[in-house]
């Protein structure tokens, strides 16, 4: 272990760096919380209340790293339930209690809740949640506010609404509908344009900026009152003195009544499984690859929430568009959280007035689309490869959570996932038998490469997982770990979904996870042809090549390459390079490759953040492998954000010798004086003559891309070429 | 150590399909442990019956087994236990049945009882075979345990007479002891560190007891001790049936009441679900 002192030391280090990612992830939860608190019927002010209440509480208690706190699209619904059935003073004492029963969550020790629901029981009931914020706010985006008693006729009336929004003849309605699909189409395709300067803030806050720029336009420039509708925008936000003063009644009159309790119940549950799945996924992206002390995180969630609901805020919950942004922004630890409250606190005091200059139907196209990715067509397509019976799962939860409410929804799901078992086994005695026995045997194989071996028996599913994962969870992921199942008659999905992100999680930290003995099963099912394909059948694309899988054949043939069009998850090479620290390789595929120089081109699949949040993108990038070893360090062109990145402490290192290689090309790396070394004259003439690229070392490779795209065949022939000079000039 | 463990050992007989088996099994460990063979027949004597086990033990007694056949009346339990006990056997033999379609053996409700009354040690067999199937691999428990010294001595015995090549002695350790949650990085390498603390005390303790065994029990056969942290009883069963071991010897439970039954431990739950033939010492 490090000692203290050096804890502290190292803490300042970063300081600035987190000081940056919590700027800009309070970016995103600024309109975040407005959009989320008046989805629910709240108050605008009270999603940023939460935010900043869960944001400095979670910060300094919690046990989580990278976690970005706040209001949760999850409880939008629940929420908007407690708002209309107890008013808002009542909903206020069901969010302080649920607080408490959160709290005691954490202190019973109840981390692995989340783990005892089928994870496609899950899914489905995420899926609703996100049909539900979709299907009311998407009237208001097209400026159309219709109330409805129940989720689903919301849905039924989405068709009705566009058509409605275009025979407009209010221009003030249509203004509205305009503002609102317009910030929908930035939340959509923001993602796909990758570009540095328009990266750095996030589409919510471009939504928020442009909405009061526009404002601001016609008042100083035209001179006219905002062309949209008045009751289309935000309604009055209290000044920063008058949230600290005015503290909001809390009224614990409906205390005896069942829907209290049942909305305190439902508050808790939802609260507590988003900020576990939250955390859980948050957890994979942590670029130092920590473990989160979930409990501890349960119990600052609950305080947190406690003190937000005697603020006039909604439930604390871990979020994780807003963590990913975290992470991908470079925030290392819990100031980052800190940090994001009070920037939103920074923003209230100053610009309270300005925020009632955004249009209505802007700020809930943010929530529609955040639904829509909660009940994307993709997460059905990906449900049905994996099963029948998943969807079913998935079917049967979304369907009753819509209609019957969140509680019985996900019940619903639990049921008909273990129907489903006891019917495609045949048999009920084995679970019923077996189901309170400790199933998993966990020992260290005593010869001297002490690998860690479990042994599961009777059957694994989501209903005892938990005794499987208390044993792994007992290991630390750089160690070696065989899981046997070859005494188990029944695996579940869900056992296999959460293994394999355990497998993930070990490969990422230099250990490994086996899983054996699941030949004989027929549920196998699920991870059926990748294996035996490989070697039935050796050219499966030979056929259905694409134009540019020709191109890459012929340049192949040009340059006397081997090329392999198949997909290749053996991308273990690229772990170490500080790029893909955050990020999750799916596979490499269109691989060129000589044999003789060690190096590869292909191009390769990533995805960045996950959950809700995740972006998938491909991309080219050149591999060579060099047979000596060199300083770590990562060069790319010098911009502008580099600039700004340079205040938040990222040190660029410069050659006095080079100004223009200095200023033209950023530079960084740990150890400056190898690197300063490495970089001899002939190193930095060859860049400063050069196209700019990304160029990577980890040590004894290099990675060398130049956009976070697909390459261009007469692109990726400069790269082969860059690559093939580059590799003579520093050898 | 005195050279003979059991004097005398037991079989309940009931002329059921496994007879034959059941029989010769008992007869060839008789051979084995030198000593004598009881039969047990609950039910009237008859010479029909008498002539056919005469017909299966004719082979043993012409390798020098000595035996006696017992026949009386009444409630099996009561009667089996009560001749173990006025016949001085020092191991009783009783056979598992095997469930339909699955390879998993249970105990009947009469060797149940049996079981948890009886006085002497059991050998509770799960698959009984005409010829013999040499036992390679013995596993032992190594609780903490006044009885264990006895059960690990007596493992050694048996695995001498028996020639088996392996003996492994298991520490079951329960997670209570190590007294650590995992919650994080920090605890999980506290836990690490008792847990490799634990499994140092452990060894040693059980390393004492292999130390005061006679030499000559232990030089044909290899030792192993592997420490296992898990449930106590269950997780030794689990081990025992995945190194796919012939003989589990285990201490005999100090009590059972109504409430071990209705939440197994120990021995209950080997006795739900025989992992391989088992060896209780009492």
């Amino acid at each position: 272990m490090t000692p203290k002192k050096n804890n502290i030391s190292f803490f300042f280090k970063q300081l600035p760096k987190n000081i940056f990612s919590g700027f800009v992830v309070s970016l995103i939860a600024l309109p975040l919380g407005l959009g989320l608190a008046m989805a629910s019927d709240a108050p605008a002010i009270a999603g940023v209340i939460t935010a900043i209440v869960g944001g400095v509480i979670v910060s300094l208690l919690g046990g989580s790293h990278v976690t970005i706190t706040g209001p949760g699209n999850g409880l939008v619904g629940v929420t908007l339930v407690a708002i209309t059935t107890l008013g808002l003073e009542g909903a206020y004492a069901a969010i302080i209690c649920s607080g408490i029963l959160i709290m005691l969550l954490g202190f019973l020790r109840m981390g692995n809740l989340a783990d005892f629901f089928p994870s496609s029981a899950i899914q489905g009931m995420l899926a609703a949640i996100g049909l539900i914020i979709l299907g009311k706010q998407f009237h208001i985006m097209f400026g159309h506010q219709i109330s409805r008693d129940n989720t689903i006729d919301y849905l039924i009336e989405i068709p009705y609404t566009i058509n409605d929004a275009l025979h407009y003849e209010n221009t003030g309605l249509i203004y509205a509908a305009a503002a609102g699909v317009l910030s929908l189409f930035i939340m959509a395709f923001y993602s796909k344009i990758r570009n540095k300067y328009l990266q750095l803030i996030p589409a919510p806050m471009w939504i928020v900026l442009l909405s009061i720029g526009f404002s601001y336009y016609f008042e100083l420039v035209l001179h006219q009152n905002n062309p949209i509708a008045k009751h289309y925008m935000i309604p009055a936000i209290p000044s920063f003195s008058e949230i600290t003063t005015q503290l909001p009644k809390v009224s614990f009159s409906n205390v005896g009544s069942l829907a209290f309790w049942g909305s305190v119940l439902s508050l808790t549950l939802i609260a507590s499984i988003e900020s576990l799945l939250s955390i859980k996924a948050v957890d994979k992206l942590d670029p130092d690859k920590r473990r989160s002390n979930v409990n501890r995180d349960l119990k600052a969630l609950g305080l947190g929430t406690i003190g937000s609901g005697f603020l006039g805020g909604l439930n604390v919950v871990t979020v994780i568009a807003r963590s990913s942004v975290n992470v991908n922004n470079g925030g290392t630890n819990r100031s980052s959280n800190f940090f994001h409250a009070f920037f939103l606190v920074v923003f209230i005091v100053l610009f309270s007035t300005q925020l009632t200059r955004i249009p209505l139907p802007a700020l809930m196209a943010i929530l529609v689309y955040t639904g829509y990715k909660l009940a994307s067509p993709d997460l059905i397509k990906k449900i049905f490869s994996v099963g029948k019976e998943q969807l079913l799962i998935f079917f049967v939860t979304l369907l009753t959570t819509l209609k019957f409410g969140l509680i019985i929804g996900i019940s619903a799901g639990v049921i008909i996932t273990i129907l489903i078992h006891f019917i495609i086994n045949k048999n009920v005695t084995l679970f019923l038998r077996h189901w309170i026995k400790p199933n998993v045997l966990m020992f260290k194989e005593d010869d001297e490469k002490s690998n860690y071996y479990v042994s599961v028996k009777h059957f694994c599913t989501f209903a005892n997982f938990y005794r499987l994962k208390q044993k792994l969870d007992a290991v630390s992921e750089n160690k070696d770990i065989i899981v046997d199942f070859s005494l188990c008659e029944f695996v579940d999905h869900t056992v296999m979904d959460n293994l394999h992100n355990y497998q993930n999680k070990f490969a990422k930290n230099g250990g490994h996870f086996d899983i054996v003995g699941l030949d004989m099963h027929d549920t196998d099912s699920k991870h059926p042809f990748a294996l035996r394909k490989l070697q039935a059948v050796p050219k499966l694309f030979g056929y259905n090549l694409t134009k540019r899988q020709e191109n890459l054949e012929s340049i192949a043939n040009d340059y006397e390459l081997v090329y392999n069009a198949d997909k290749n998850k053996d991308s273990a090479f690229l772990n170490l390079f500080l790029f893909f620290k955050t990020k999750q390789i799916n596979y490499i595929y269109n691989e060129l490759s000589a044999d003789e120089t060690n190096s590869r081109l292909f191009d390769i699949e990533f995805s960045e953040g996950e959950f809700i949040a995740k972006e998938v993108i491909r991309a080219s990038m050149l591999h060579i492998n060099l047979n000596t070893s060199i300083p770590i360090f990562s060069l790319d062109r010098e911009s502008l954000i580099d600039k700004v990145y340079a205040i938040a402490g990222f040190t660029d290192i410069n050659f006095e010798k080079h100004p223009d290689f200095s200023k033209r090309f950023h530079l960084v790396g740990e150890n400056q004086q190898h690197i300063k070394a490495f970089f001899n004259d002939d190193v930095i003439h060859f860049f400063e003559s050069n196209p700019y690229y990304h160029i990577e070392s980890n040590g004894n490779s290099l990675l060398i891309f130049s956009r976070e795209r697909l390459a261009s065949t007469k692109e990726i022939k400069a790269l082969l070429d860059f690559g093939k000079r580059l590799k003579q000039v520093i050898s | 150590m005195n050279n003979k463990i059991f004097h005398t050992i037991g079989i309940g007989v009931a002329f059921s399909p496994n007879l034959k088996a059941n029989i010769s099994e008992a007869a060839r460990l008789s051979l084995f442990f030198e000593s004598t063979l009881i039969l047990i027949h609950v039910g009237a004597p008859s010479s029909e019956k008498e002539r056919q086990l005469q017909d299966i033990l004719k082979p043993f007694i012409e390798q020098g087994l000595a035996h006696e056949i017992v026949f009386k009346t009444g409630e099996p339990v009561n009667v089996i236990l009560s001749i173990s006990e006025e016949k001085k056997v020092n191991l009783l033999i009783l056979g598992a049945l095997q469930k339909e379609n699955f390879v998993q053996y249970y105990l009947g409700s009469i060797a149940r009882k049996i079981t948890r009354q009886a006085k002497c040690s059991i050998l509770l067999l799960i698959k009984p075979s005409i010829t013999r199937v040499a036992c390679k691999h013995i596993v032992v428990n190594g609780l903490n345990k006044p009885k264990t010294k006895q059960a690990i001595s007596t493992a050694y015995y048996v695995s001498h007479k028996l020639q088996s090549k392996k003996i492994t002695i298991v520490e079951e350790i329960t997670i209570k002891e190590v007294a650590v949650s995992i919650e994080d990085d920090k605890s999980l390498r506290k836990s690490d560190i008792i847990k490799e603390r634990l499994k140092i005390r452990e060894d040693s303790r059980v390393k004492k007891i292999i130390s005061e065994i006679p030499q000559a029990y232990k030089s044909s056969v290899q030792t192993k001790t592997q420490s296992i942290f898990g449930k106590r009883g269950y997780s030794i069963g689990h081990y025992a049936q995945f190194v796919r071991a012939d003989l589990l010897v285990m201490n005999a439970p100090t009590k059972t009441s109504f409430w071990d039954r209705l939440f197994p431990h120990d021995i209950e739950y080997i006795l739900s679900e025989l992992p391989t033939d088992v060896l209780i010492i009492q």
